[in-house]
């Protein structure tokens, strides 16, 4: 158990390189940094100056160095949009992310155990075709689209929430949703045919035929064995939020988390500080994924020897 | 003039025995309701797509500012010339709907040929070489899968800086993995068979048994997963294209409507709702095909389907009382 965490971190550490490396790469050899960050009207002293200050006068070599020298200790240098240190405006905006996030998934996750069961219960049924067809448009429809259409429903025509902002507990019931409501849609569908494969086991029909109360079997033994893959897609549906839907959710009302400082970022060509939420991205996933491989092994002891 | 006639004959026959098959495929199709009605819908985008010069009633770049903001005809204001109405430059919804097919479907068909081709190629040099070849690309594979993809392409389109060739590249480069994988195990599982094991000691070449032995077993699942993402990416060029960094202002395109209509989502529902039901059904149509190829390329799934008719056979037999 010890090693194969070991083995997990490594690997880790080894993809945070990677990012690292690709980050490096992309922003010093493909692009030219001060091409996108300086005004076009900047002139030749002004250019220089500016690569003297970011390091970008030295061999290529020495400023990977320096580069990894300064990821390790987390010093992105300062944002050239905000004039303060990048990490500073991550550490400011991650926990909105994080919230944001847990408030999606969660609601995702807490609802689909019971629509996915319900269907599962009589698969070809009337509330498994149901259930079936409502996820496929769930899955069809672009999540930044739903978040408009929210907008245009409960802010615009019902006056019922607001659109955008932190204040209060309600400004995070139309993102929270909008998180949701793509996640429900692919969880519902796996907790749904793990169900069904789990319900045809034997094992369940001996815990009927023991006399076992309904809820129990389905509930306890048959959901515990169904779970492995649901907690598969929950890992990586948190994964995709953070990483990926936050993006489009935080755009579409305004939430001041790292999605949308991200495109903030891009909007104002300001490469620091946009490296700086890659790199913690990147670590936040890495993370989430060792957390993962760590509660498959207590989801299913099998996996415990491998 | 004998072997002539013969292979002709043959190749006839051959002909024959495709034209079955697709007669039996469409009455599966046919059969599947969702399937077919999402089989239609993709048909009636592709020629969309193709047509769109003859079909859209208006040129989608055209401006005209005595006509902004019209909204759609059966609602009090709006003219049946602009049928969804127009924008906030007076160009005519339905048209910019009709040539921003266009762009979604060439994005999604180019990243799927790229990536899969990749992907594929990958998948069978792991699963045939197997050995440090193998542990190398999935390693690899395991190392990209765990990036977060989007965040490296933000920083990839802010660098290079956005348009369509920027958009292929960049989700190309994120979605070859799936195939690979896919590829792989099915290698593994195929290369056990005695029929690979007999064509290896019959002599055949390495890239005869891979092309002509292996991958035709792979069509109808890597030919699902193609499908299945095809509709991710399709939804993926929209979200990219909505934050601005997809396709750029002169070119149309259905997420790049909808983040000009946002700023309009007060005034002009129709502008926002629009290009948002026209990518859904897109997605929607390919999913629904999907599903379908899922049940009839699995022979589990079939043999359900199978039972199932026989057993609404018999009863009503039974109920007609023969």
């Amino acid at each position: 158990m010890g090693r194969y965490i070991l083995r997990r971190l490594l690997h880790g550490i080894i993809v945070i390189f990677g990012v690292t490396i690709i980050v490096f790469v992309v922003t010093r050899m493909v692009g030219d940094p001060v091409k996108v960050m300086l005004p076009l009207e900047a002139t030749l002293e002004q250019r220089a100056a500016f690569e003297k200050q970011l390091g970008l006068d030295r061999p290529i070599m020495v400023q990977f160095v320096e580069f990894m020298g300064d990821v390790a200790r987390l010093d992105f240098g300062d944002s050239l949009w905000q004039h303060r240190p990048a990490m500073e405006i991550v550490f400011e905006k991650l926990p909105l992310t994080l919230v944001l996030t847990a408030v999606g998934i969660g609601l995702a996750f807490v609802l689909s155990i019971p629509l996915g069961i319900i269907a599962a219960l009589r698969p070809g049924g009337v509330s498994d075709r149901s259930t079936v067809f409502v996820s496929l448009i769930g899955l069809s429809v672009p999540q930044f689209w739903l978040g408009l259409l929210f907008i245009v429903v409960f802010a615009v025509q019902l006056h019922w929430l607001p659109t955008s902002g932190t204040a209060t507990i309600a400004h995070i019931i139309l993102p929270g949703l909008t998180m949701a409501l793509p996640v429900l849609a692919r969880l519902v569908m796996i907790v749904r045919s793990s169900m069904i494969d789990e319900l045809n086991q034997q094992y369940v029909q001996t815990g009927y035929a023991k006399g076992i109360p309904f809820l129990r079997v389905v509930g306890l033994h048959a959901l515990r064995n169904a779970s492995l893959p649901v907690a598969t897609l929950v890992g990586w549906e948190t994964i995709r939020a953070i990483a990926g839907y936050s993006v489009v959710v935080e755009t579409v009302f305004a939430w001041p988390g790292l999605g949308l400082t991200a495109i903030q970022a891009i909007e104002r060509e300001d490469l620091i500080l946009l490296q700086a939420i890659v790199f913690s991205v990147a670590v936040l996933v890495v993370m989430i994924n060792i957390l993962m491989d760590i509660a498959y092994t207590l989801i299913d002891p099998r996996l415990r020897l491998a | 003039m004998a072997e002539a006639a013969y292979s002709s004959k043959m190749l006839s026959g051959r002909w024959q025995d495709r034209l079955r098959g697709l007669r039996s495929l469409t009455q599966e199709l046919w059969r599947d309701k969702a399937g077919f009605i999402g089989m239609l819908l993709i048909a009636a985008l592709l020629l969309m797509a193709v047509a769109a010069p003859l079909l859209a009633p208006h040129d989608p770049a055209a401006q005209d500012l005595r006509a902004r903001l019209k909204p759609p005809a059966w609602s009090a204001q709006g003219t049946w010339n602009h049928i969804l109405g127009t924008d906030h430059l007076g160009r005519d919804v339905l048209s910019r709907l009709i040539y921003g097919s266009r762009v979604s479907l060439l994005v999604g068909a180019a990243v799927v040929t790229i990536a899969g081709t990749f992907g594929v190629i990958m998948g069978l040099l792991a699963g045939y070489r197997g050995g440090r070849t193998d542990s190398i690309i999935m390693r690899w594979i395991d190392t990209q899968v765990a990036f977060p993809g989007l965040l490296l392409a933000l920083i990839i389109l802010a660098v290079i800086g956005p348009s369509m060739i920027t958009v292929i590249i960049v989700l190309s480069l994120n979605g070859w993995m799936v195939y690979g994988r896919m590829t792989r195990s099915a290698v593994l599982a195929v290369r056990q068979t005695a029929y690979v094991e007999a064509a290896e000691i019959v002599g055949c070449r390495a890239h005869r048994v891979i092309f002509r032995h292996i991958l035709p077993n792979l069509t109808s699942p890597l030919l699902t997963l193609a499908i299945l993402e095809f509709a991710r990416i399709v939804l993926a060029e929209a979200a990219l294209s909505f934050l601005g960094l997809g396709i750029q202002p002169p070119a149309t395109s259905w997420g790049l409507d909808v983040a000009t209509g946002k700023d309009y989502i007060f005034r002009a529902w129709w502008l926002v709702t629009m290009p948002g039901i026209a990518i859904s059904i897109t997605v929607l149509a390919v999913n629904l095909v999907a599903s379908w190829m899922r049940l009839i390329s699995d022979p589990q799934e079939r043999e359900k389907q199978f039972a199932r008719k026989m057993a609404v056979r018999q009863r009503r037999r039974r109920a007609t009382g023969q």
